[in-house]
């Protein structure tokens, strides 16, 4: 990144030259703020033609192996676009699952076979992709899942389900964490990875109707559904690293992502913006005393993200809890956006109990992003099981 | 500029060294100990800062310091602070600032060497009515010949009773001014200790009805920012170290502690409050060294920003610390024994000085919203 040529700057203003000039227009209809809310077709499909557009143009997977369809690359091209992208706020690319963590996973100990067959159709978003980690009784406990997958003849027979499979109606291929063995003390043992068909009889998406109003979300199920055994990625019972690796993929921990934006970006200064403009009690929001104050409360708690991310940087500064920053950034994010967006409704006066539509305040894209907020206060680990695992693993308080 | 935070090798030694120093010579039970005696700290420690070279980090070479960036101290008033250790270290090195940046060369040629070698000094800028606004004063000089008369009181005024040297602000011909006044010139009688919240520190009031000084005590310029400042990035380091032993002592006693058969950490109505101070705590000492990083840097509006946002968060988050930290010991809370107390008391003290979180709020508004 710290890299300055003639090249990557004449490269950054193609770049961005490109996105001005290719950027889609406002569709009409409201956009999804992340792939986990794509809930309608035309949606979808917006979505789609802009991720195979920005693919065609030779911006998406430039650092992948040119053999399966990436620009073989240097990352710094694709980290340039990735920046550009942001800043000039294009739409996010859908095949999220695909792109960030399936792709990743397949070129790193994929097949060459799985390599020929997945990585083109993840970039140009002919092959969406799902995920099946998690279950609907076992929440964020990965290690406990329970679907099963038995081993018959060439095939493995799944049955159970899996929840919060997002683009599950669209998918055709499923990472999928499923119980091979329930044999022996160790839990994790006995979890396999599959790259799974979706199109397969006995495997059923339904899509789940959010607290939005919106789907998105599917439940997905599993009855007797056969699908091949040597779409098993890793060895039987190693399921549970290979998911591990694949969530390291996620964490963007190291590196490898196709590149694109995953999702719309709402921040504080978009906050700002909207006081700047709506209305309450017949006057700027920002004119209002108890406003301005929030405003400034939500300003120093954005500023303190920022700031603990450089300190976390320093050693010396972070000697007494050195977990204590990183283990934290989720939930300080994510309790930061749902503040801000909650505050962002508050701005709107009366208008504030209007929801998506065309006489709410910028379509009701904040009282939507309000209720989406929840989906990271609590995926991933609530915001209650983060405070107890900072209380315990990085404050050393017995369990609770 | 906004997020930057560097820490350097010098920082990190003083760091070190600082730590090791407060954690070795200030105990609470001294600290406790100390509260009872009429100076509140112990000379031998002062002259051990004194050889240490930290009065002199700030002062320029030719006033025989070391001409270091104030950055340099944020590691050392950080570890006092989260020993609660007192002593006139505060007080003297916001008076020799407020030297070099506003006093005459003759002020300075006289002072600052003086300070260097461990002659305590103190700001005398607050009064009665409590106003954090700094140059709205009602001490006033009043020229008479050669000497300026002062009338009026200040309060909380650090040190006092052991300091040679008072910078005190007044309004000179209906303009705010700065006057070096040698303790010499006030009568003992007006001196007088006040009775402060913490009690580990030492605050007098100041009567200066009568007090004369020659003209030539009234400093260069009324470097009134300058002091409001390092006031702020000083006191705000200071409450990062008192929170974190904040955090350190409730999680100690969660630890330590049993009801109804088990461990009160284990309880999530006391664990989830300890990781908010946890959280707290990262955020302020994020804000103190982001501050102190830009502190030199010559963009007002940027390091007017970091330093009320510093003290801002760390008045709210050592407060609130204090106040759990108090309640999470239970009935031993409510006990003078319990060290909470100490902790509450700093952060309530530290709080109402040079604005507390409402007051600094007020003053972001405008450079974040405008």
């Amino acid at each position: 990144m710290i890299e300055h040529n003639k090249d990557l700057e004449v490269f950054q203003a193609d770049v961005s030259t490109w996105l001005k000039e290719n950027n889609p227009k406002n569709p009409g209809f409201i956009l999804p703020e992340t792939f986990m809310e794509v809930g309608t077709d035309q949606q979808f499909e917006f979505l789609r033609d802009w991720q195979r557009k920005v693919y065609d143009a030779g911006y998406l997977g430039m650092a992948w192996p040119t053999e399966y369809g990436g620009g073989g690359m240097p990352q710094i091209y694709q980290d340039i676009v990735n920046a550009e992208m942001a800043k000039q706020r294009v739409p996010f690319v859908p095949n999220t699952i695909g792109l960030n963590w399936a792709g990743p996973l397949i070129l790193n100990m994929g097949r060459e076979e799985d390599k020929q067959r997945y990585i083109k159709g993840i970039l140009n978003a002919d092959d969406i992709w799902c995920q099946g980690f998690s279950e609907p009784e076992h929440g964020s406990d990965l290690g406990n899942a329970q679907c099963r997958a038995v081993k018959n003849g060439d095939d493995y027979v799944v049955n159970g389900s899996k929840i919060w499979t997002s683009l599950g109606s669209y998918a055709k291929y499923m990472i999928l964490l499923a119980r091979t063995s329930t044999d022996g003390d160790n839990k994790y043992a006995g979890l396999s990875f599959f790259l799974s068909p979706m199109q397969v009889d006995g495997i059923e998406p339904q899509p789940i109707k959010k607290l939005t109003g919106e789907y998105g979300f599917c439940q997905t199920h599993f009855i007797d559904a056969h699908i091949p055994a040597d779409c098993m990625i890793g060895a039987e019972g190693e399921g549970w690293q290979v998911a591990m690796k694949t969530l390291m993929f996620e964490r963007g921990a190291t590196g490898g992502q196709a590149g694109g934006l995953s999702m719309m970006d709402i921040n504080m200064g978009d906050v700002l913006e909207l006081a700047k403009r709506a209305r309450r009690n017949g006057k700027p929001a920002l004119e209002d005393p108890l406003i301005r104050d929030e405003l400034v409360q939500l300003l120093i708690e954005e500023r303190s993200n920022r700031l603990m991310n450089a300190r976390a940087k320093i050693p010396a500064l972070n000697s007494e809890r050195p977990n204590a920053i990183s283990m934290s950034g989720k939930l300080r994010g994510s309790e930061l956006k749902r503040k801000f967006t909650q505050f962002a409704v508050s701005l709107q006066g009366a208008n504030g109990a209007r929801y998506v539509s065309a006489a709410a305040v910028d379509g009701g894209r904040w009282q939507r992003s309000y209720f989406n907020s929840f989906s990271a206060t609590i995926g991933g680990g609530t915001s209650q099981i983060q405070k107890n695992i900072l209380g315990e693993r990085v404050l050393g308080l017995p369990k609770s | 500029m906004n997020s930057l935070i560097e820490f350097s090798e010098e920082q990190s030694m003083l760091l070190d060294t600082a730590m090791d120093f407060c954690n070795s010579r200030s105990p609470l039970d001294k600290v406790r100990t100390l509260i009872s005696t009429e100076k509140g700290f112990e000379v031998e420690e002062w002259n051990a800062m004194v050889e240490l070279g930290w009065l002199g980090i700030t002062i320029p070479e030719q006033n025989g310091g070391l001409g270091l960036s104030m950055s340099n101290v944020v590691p050392i008033v950080e570890s006092m602070g989260r020993q609660l250790m007192s002593s006139p270290f505060l007080a003297t090195t916001l008076a020799s600032h407020a030297l070099i940046h506003g006093g005459t060369q003759a002020q300075q040629n006289e002072w600052l060497p003086k300070i260097a070698t461990g002659t305590v000094a103190s700001l005398a800028l607050q009064e009665e009515e409590g106003d954090w606004d700094l140059s709205n004063l009602t001490v006033v000089g009043s020229s008479n010949n050669d000497s300026i008369v002062l009338t009026g009181k200040k309060t909380f005024v650090l040190d006092a009773a052991v300091a040679e040297l008072l910078i005190v602000s007044v309004s000179l011909q209906g303009e705010p001014a700065l006057v070096c006044v040698p303790i010499d010139a006030i009568p003992s009688e007006q001196i007088q200790r006040e009775t402060v919240i913490d009690e580990t520190r030492r605050c007098y009031e100041v009567n200066l009805d009568g007090v004369s000084v020659p003209k030539s005590a009234v400093m260069a310029n009324a470097c009134f920012d300058a002091i409001q400042h390092a006031s702020l990035l000083l006191l705000s380091a200071e409450m990062a170290g008192g929170l974190a032993s904040t955090l350190n002592t409730i999680v100690e006693y969660l630890n330590t502690r049993k009801q109804f058969d088990r461990l009160i950490g284990s309880y999530q109505a006391l664990k989830h409050p300890a990781a908010d101070i946890l959280l707290g705590l990262e955020s302020v000492r994020s804000h103190v060294y982001h501050a102190a990083t830009i502190f030199d840097s010559d963009d007002k509006p940027a390091i007017d920003t970091a330093l009320h946002m510093a003290k801002a968060s760390a008045s709210e988050q050592f407060a609130f610390a204090g106040d759990r930290a108090v309640q999470f010991h239970g009935g031993f809370g409510f006990t003078y024994d319990c060290n909470a107390q100490l902790f509450l008391r700093r952060a309530l003290w530290s709080q109402y000085q040079f604005g507390d979180e409402k007051y600094h709020r007020q003053a972001l508004a405008p450079l974040l919203l405008d």
